[in-house]
């Protein structure tokens, strides 16, 4: 299980997913990666489990916040849901840690790649689609500064 | 015939299925069932939502398609004929199994969703400030949102009959609830939600005691058993095609017959009309003045042969069937820790709606969808009742057709146990 401070490139923690993804033989197995996935992130700071941290478009209760420390994109979030929160750590192995310009060089095709949009119901994908447009935004706007 | 639905104290002996009804030939009729969800053989339990369909619907459409298709009602060519006959019909087949007096009883609709739409804008006419409608508090949104718009725009007043910690309705606090200014009482037959059968013919009674009439919302009565619109003594009966194994966007609302010529319009177009000039238009006799503009005719045409189908089936037997999948899915699911059953309602239709302590439904959804296994996950466009039986992030709701087998209840039970370990 990697550990989530881990600094490795988008495209090498991509490459990292598929090659762990590709261990299991069904999505039962998968699915207990991801929700296990969820279990190893640092908890979300309590006092920021509030409205303002909500992040809305998702059917479960997700909170989400974003800092730049050192020209790094620092990330923490949760759900209540216990796959949405493995997503949430999923999505965090690729773009946390990285700079502006390495999260708009990462577009959303990874997650095709790891099978999860076919796999994710049409309102989770939309959901984790919401959370990668909203980093990237983040990082957009970063870059233009 | 007798049902589950209809008859206030319904006897069902699981006992009675002594092979009087085989599911493997039903199954064999529904296409859709033969096939693998991610490896696994589909067990589809989502049937509360919407139903798979049949062979002779797929090709009731079909044939429409490929033979028949032309514009009702209008012309004089012999497709328009065939199309206009098909249609019609079509209506009189719902007549039937709903036994609606008459024919011009039936108008159709897009689904049980506009039929109350259509109820609300047209009676709705009739209202004025401080008149009440009397809902549930078991309803699904579409019988509780039409009311709020009349409440918002001409301030109508809702009042609500509650819901027993069960899941039954209380129906000792509904004869306080009638005044004199109410209107309608407007309740579904079958709680989507929690699969409670609710006593239509008893609400009925009381409310004609009262001189009011009753709306029923039959979605979810329909699919299973048979519907009888005269001896419940509903004023309207609302159904949608596609939860009775017909095609999605058609549906038909009953109107009984004294409404018919009371009730005004509800859109305006064509085929709803007699004469049309700049000055004054004479609207056509019901069912056609409700009915503005080209229906989904290959969907009445479907649902012709849905209907027909279901008018065919062993319902004594069906109802002893369902009711084993209820009680094995029950029983079943209760002996899983921390799992607990929302809705307990003595009289049920295979419905079994739950959440399990500490984790939530959409996980529970989405590792059952791994293992071939489609259920409902969500609030189930119940909200109200959901929050008052302590399910505020929803329950994982599983909803059988008689289609569904005991492997399909032995299979849910293994995955919501695999499910039940990974999660806690």
């Amino acid at each position: 299980m990697p550990n989530m401070t881990h600094n490795l490139a988008p495209q090498a923690a991509i490459a990292e997913l598929k090659e762990e993804f590709a261990f299991f033989d069904d999505w039962t197995d998968r699915y207990q990666y991801i929700i296990d996935m969820g279990k190893q992130m640092p908890p979300f700071p309590a006092e920021k489990q509030d409205d303002a941290h909500k992040f809305h478009g998702c059917q479960s209760q997700v909170w989400f916040d974003a800092e730049w420390k050192d020209g790094r994109l620092e990330l923490q979030g949760t759900s209540d849901a216990a796959i949405v929160k493995g997503l949430i750590a999923l999505l965090f192995r690729v773009y946390g840690q990285q700079t502006a310009s390495e999260i708009l060089a990462t577009t959303p095709e990874f997650l095709d790649e790891l099978g999860l949009k076919t796999h994710l119901s049409a309102n989770r994908a939309t959901g984790l689609m919401g959370m990668i447009q909203k980093i990237r935004a983040i990082a957009t706007e970063a870059d233009y500064r | 015939m007798s049902s589950a639905l209809i008859s206030p104290a319904p006897a069902i002996d699981p006992a009675m299925n002594n092979g009087a009804f085989d599911v493997a030939v039903i199954r064999a009729a529904f296409p859709a069932l033969q096939q693998t969800v991610n490896g696994k053989p589909l067990v589809y339990l989502d049937n509360a939502a919407t139903t798979q369909k049949p062979l002779v619907v797929i090709e009731a459409v079909n044939q429409f398609y490929r033979h028949d298709n032309a514009n009702i009602h209008r012309g004089v060519h012999t497709l328009s004929a065939r199309a206009t006959d098909q249609y019609e019909a079509a209506r009189e087949q719902v007549r039937s199994s709903l036994n609606a007096a008459v024919v011009e009883e039936i108008v159709f609709v897009r689904g049980v969703t506009e039929a109350i739409n259509l109820v609300a804008a047209s009676f709705g006419q009739r209202l004025n400030a401080g008149d009440e409608i009397l809902i549930s508090a078991l309803e699904h949104h579409a019988n509780i949102v039409p009311w709020h718009l009349l409440r918002e725009r001409i301030g109508i007043v809702l009042n609500v009959i509650p819901v027993t910690d069960i899941g039954e309705l209380d129906l000792s606090a509904l004869p306080a609830l009638i005044s004199p200014r109410t209107q309608l009482i407007a309740v579904n037959h079958v709680s989507n939600a929690l699969g409670t059968i609710n006593p239509v013919w008893e609400i009925c009674q009381i409310a004609q005691a009262h001189g009011v009439p009753v709306l029923v919302d039959g979605a979810q009565g329909l699919p299973h058993g048979v519907v009888d619109v005269q001896s419940i003594g509903c004023d309207f009966y609302a159904m949608s095609g596609h939860k009775v194994f017909g095609p999605s966007g058609v549906g038909a609302l009953y109107a009984r017959r004294p409404w018919l010529d009371v009730l005004p319009p509800y859109q305006g177009g064509g085929d709803m009309i007699e004469t049309v000039s700049f000055d004054a238009v004479r609207y056509a006799p019901a069912p056609a003045k409700f009915e503005a503009g080209t229906p989904n005719i290959e969907g009445a045409i479907g649902l012709k042969a849905a209907l027909a189908w279901h008018a065919a089936l062993d319902w004594q037997a069906i109802a002893a069937h369902e009711a084993q999948l209820l009680a094995t899915a029950t029983t079943g699911l209760r002996d899983i820790p921390g799992l607990r059953i929302i809705g307990e309602a003595a009289n049920k239709v295979p419905v079994v709606s739950f959440v399990i302590d500490g984790t939530h439904p959409h996980d529970i959804g989405t590792l059952l969808d791994a293992q071939g296994i489609a259920v409902r996950t969500g609030q189930h466009c119940a909200m109200p009742v959901l929050k008052q039986l302590g399910a505020v992030s929803g329950t994982v709701r599983a909803s059988f057709a008689f289609y569904n087998t005991l492997d399909d209840v032995a299979a849910l039970i293994r995955a919501v146990h695999r499910a039940h370990a990974l999660l806690t």
